[in-house]
C-alpha cells in the first residue's frame, strides 16, 4: 500500500466504518442505560429534582477545596487537557469543514497558531497525567490496562495531527493518514470504554443532584 | 531517409543544431544552469551538462499515446519556444508520434518498426496515456494492435521509458473509478526496464524536457522517489513552496472565490487545496513561460500530480473532508443503534422481569423446615 492509497483508505471507508461503529454503539449503550428505569419512588418528594440535577452538574465540575488540596495535579492536568482537547477539535479550521460537511453547521474557527500553541499544551499535560498516575501509588493501584489504552488513544490523535501540520516526521500523505487513522480508532474504542463518559458523566451528575433533591438534601 | 543519410544527421550534435539556430553559447549555458539548478545539482556540474549536452548524439525517441486527450503533447509543445528547451526536442529524433508525425497508416508505423530495428535496447521510449486490458484490450488500438500488445512489443527494445502524464504514470483518469476500460499506467504492465513518472495532468513542460536533458547528460535516469518522479521535481509539495503559505499559516483561508480573503490572496485550503498533499514543482517552476501556476491565478491545487487524484472526492472540498457521504452513514447509524438498542433493553427488560417472577419469599420457617 502506497501512502497516497493509505490516505484514500483512512479518508474513504475506513472513516465510515468508524463513524458507523461509534454511532450504532453509542446510540445502542444510551438507549441500554435509559431503557434500563428505576423503581418507581414511592416516598413522599421533599424538594424539587430538576433544579438540584442542573446544579449539581455544574458544582460537580467545579472541585471542592478539600478535593484541589489533594490532588491538586489530577485536576489542573485534566482540566487543561480537556479544554485543550475541546479547543483543538472544535476550533481548528480544516476540522471545522469536517464538521460542515458531516452536520451541515459550521463556526468561526481560532487562529492556528493559537490553535496549536493549545495542542501542545494539551500534549504536555496529557504526559504529566501519565507520569502522574504511575508515581502516585493511589492512583496506579486504581488504573487498569483500559485506562492507559483509553489515555493513548486520545494523545495520538493530538501527536499525529501535531506532527500532521507542522510536516514532520513523514511524508505529508502518510503523517495525515496515521492523525486520521488515530481518529478513526478512538471513534471505535469509544462506545466501549470510559471514553463513553463524555456523554454519560452529565447525565449522571444529573441524576445525582435530581436524587438529592426529592430527598431534600442540598447539593 | 536512406540509412546513411539517417547516420549522418544522427551524428549531429546539440552544438552544431545551437549554431545552425543562431542560439548563443551564452544563452545555452544559462540553459545548463538552470537545467542543472532544477535538477538539484551543484552549479559545479554545469560545464559537465554543457560538454555532454554538446557532444550528446540524437538518440532515437518513440512516443507511444494510448488512452490520453494529448494535452501532455500541448503541454511539451508550448514549452517556451523559441528556447534552447525545445532545442532539445528537436535534438531528440523523434521517430515516430501519432499526432505530430507527418506520416500516416502502414508509411507510419513502418517507421516505428525501423526505429525500433535500427535501435535495439538503445532507444527512449515516451508514452502518455493509458492502457486499457479489459477484454483483451480492445477498447484502444492502433493499426490494429491493441495498445497493451504495441507498449509490450516497444518496451522489449527500449533502454528507458518515460511514462509522461498522470494516465501513463498511474492510470489517470482512465483509471479512475469505475475504470471501465480496465486502464492501467505503464509500470504495471512493463516490470523490466528503467521507468520514470513525469505525472501530471498535464505535466509541466520543463519537467519533461529536464527528464530528456538528464538522460541525454549522464546517460541515464534521474533518481526517483517512490512513486517513480524524478526528485528533483517532485521532491517537495506544492503547499511547501506556495506563496499563500504564510496565510496559511496563520490560519487566514479565503472561503469563496470572491471574498474578501479570496482578494487578498489567503490560503485557498477551504476552497478544497489540495496543495499540501501533492508534490509537484509548479509552485517553483510555474507555468506559461515562468509567469504563474494556478494558485496564483487563485484556483486550488487539485492534486494533479498525485496518483488517482480523480478519486480523491471534490476538487471544491478541503482536504479534511472524508470522500464518502459521512451524514448518511451517521443517520444510518443513528437508526440501526436505535433498533439494536430497543432489542438490548427489551432483552434486558425481560430477564429483570423473569428474575422478578422467579424470586419468591423465604420466611424462616421455611429454611426451619427444609434443614
Ligand atoms: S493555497 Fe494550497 S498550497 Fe498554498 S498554502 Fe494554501 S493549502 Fe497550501
Ligand atoms: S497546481 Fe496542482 S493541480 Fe495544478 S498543475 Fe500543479 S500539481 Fe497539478
Amino acid at each position: 500500500m502506497t501512502s497516497v492509497e493509505f490516505l484514500a483508505w483512512v479518508r474513504g471507508p475506513m472513516f465510515q466504518i468508524a463513524v458507523a461503529i461509534f454511532v450504532v454503539g453509542v446510540v445502542i449503550r444510551l438507549i441500554e442505560i435509559f431503557a434500563l428505569g428505576r423503581k418507581a419512588d414511592l416516598s413522599e418528594p421533599r424538594g424539587g429534582e430538576t433544579m438540584p440535577g442542573i446544579v449539581t452538574v455544574f458544582r460537580r465540575s467545579i472541585p471542592d477545596p478539600g478535593t484541589f488540596k489533594r490532588s491538586p495535579f489530577t485536576i489542573v492536568l485534566g482540566y487543561l487537557f480537556h479544554i485543550g482537547l475541546f479547543i483543538t477539535i472544535l476550533f481548528f479550521v480544516p476540522h471545522i469543514e469536517l464538521f460542515h460537511d458531516v452536520l451541515g453547521v459550521q463556526w468561526p474557527g481560532l487562529p492556528t497558531p493559537l490553535v496549536d500553541a493549545v495542542a501542545i499544551i494539551s500534549i504536555f499535560a496529557m504526559l504529566a497525567i501519565l507520569v502522574n498516575r504511575l508515581r502516585n501509588p493511589v492512583l496506579r493501584f486504581l488504573s487498569n490496562g483500559e485506562d492507559y489504552v483509553v489515555w493513548a488513544a486520545t494523545l495520538l490523535p493530538l501527536v499525529t495531527g501535531y506532527f500532521a501540520f507542522h510536516r514532520m516526521l513523514f511524508p505529508y500523505q502518510t503523517m495525515l493518514g496515521l492523525h486520521i487513522l488515530s481518529v478513526e480508532i478512538l471513534l471505535i474504542l469509544f462506545p466501549f470504554t470510559k471514553l463513553m463518559h463524555f456523554f454519560t458523566s452529565f447525565v449522571a451528575r444529573w441524576y445525582n443532584g435530581a436524587a438529592f433533591g426529592r430527598r431534600g438534601v442540598q447539593s | 531517409m536512406g540509412s546513411a543519410v539517417e547516420q549522418n544527421v544522427r551524428a549531429i550534435t546539440v552544438a552544431d543544431r545551437l549554431r545552425a539556430q543562431g542560439i548563443s553559447r551564452r544563452g545555452f549555458l544559462k540553459f545548463c544552469a538552470s537545467t542543472a539548478s532544477l535538477m538539484a545539482l551543484s552549479p559545479a556540474m554545469v560545464p559537465a551538462i554543457a560538454r555532454a549536452l554538446e557532444n550528446a548524439r540524437r538518440p532515437s525517441v518513440i512516443w507511444l499515446s494510448f488512452q490520453e486527450c494529448t494535452g501532455c503533447t500541448e503541454s511539451l509543445t508550448r514549452s517556451h519556444s523559441p528556447s534552447v528547451e525545445s532545442l532539445i526536442l528537436e535534438q531528440v529524433s523523434l521517430d515516430y508520434h501519432h499526432t505530430l508525425q507527418a506520416a500516416s497508416g502502414e508509411a507510419a508505423e513502418l517507421a516505428r518498426e525501423t526505429a525500433m530495428q535500427e535501435n535495439q535496447g538503445k532507444y527512449l521510449l515516451v508514452v502518455d496515456g493509458s492502457i486499457p486490458v479489459k477484454d483483451g484490450g480492445v477498447y484502444s488500438t492502433i493499426a490494429g494492435i491493441t495498445n497493451v500488445d504495441m507498449l509490450n512489443e516497444v518496451a522489449a527494445g527500449a533502454a528507458a521509458i518515460i511514462a509522461v502524464g498522470s494516465c501513463a504514470a498511474f492510470g489517470g483518469i482512465g483509471h479512475a473509478r469505475p475504470n471501465p476500460t480496465g486502464a492501467m499506467p505503464v509500470s504495471e504492465i512493463v516490470t523490466d526496464k528503467p521507468i520514470v513518472n513525469v505525472s501530471g495532468c498535464p505535466p509541466i513542460p520543463t519537467v519533461i524536457t529536464g527528464v530528456l536533458a538528464h538522460f541525454l547528460t549522464f546517460n541515464k535516469l534521474p533518481d526517483l522517489d517512490d512513486l517513480g518522479r524524478p526528485l528533483a521535481f517532485f521532491g517537495q509539495s506544492i503547499h511547501d513552496r506556495c506563496y499563500r503559505r504564510p496565510f496559511y499559516d496563520k490560519g487566514l483561508f479565503a472561503e469563496s472565490f470572491d471574498d474578501e480573503g479570496a482578494r487578498k490572496g489567503w490560503c485557498l485550503y477551504r476552497l478544497g487545496c489540495k496543495g499540501p498533499a501533492t508534490y509537484n514543482a509548479c509552485a517553483t517552476t510555474k507555468w506559461n513561460q515562468g509567469t504563474s501556476f494556478p494558485i496564483e491565478a487563485g484556483h486550488p491545487c487539485l492534486g494533479c500530480s498525485e496518483p488517482d487524484f480523480w478519486d480523491m472526492g471534490s476538487f471544491y472540498r478541503a482536504l479534511s473532508i472524508p470522500t464518502e457521504d459521512t451524514t448518511r452513514t451517521l443517520v444510518y447509524g443513528v437508526g440501526t443503534g436505535a433498533v439494536l438498542g430497543a432489542a438490548a433493553a427489551a432483552v434486558a427488560r425481560s430477564r429483570k422481569s423473569k428474575a422478578k417472577a422467579a424470586h419468591y419469599k423465604v420466611s424462616v420457617n421455611d429454611l426451619e423446615e427444609s434443614t
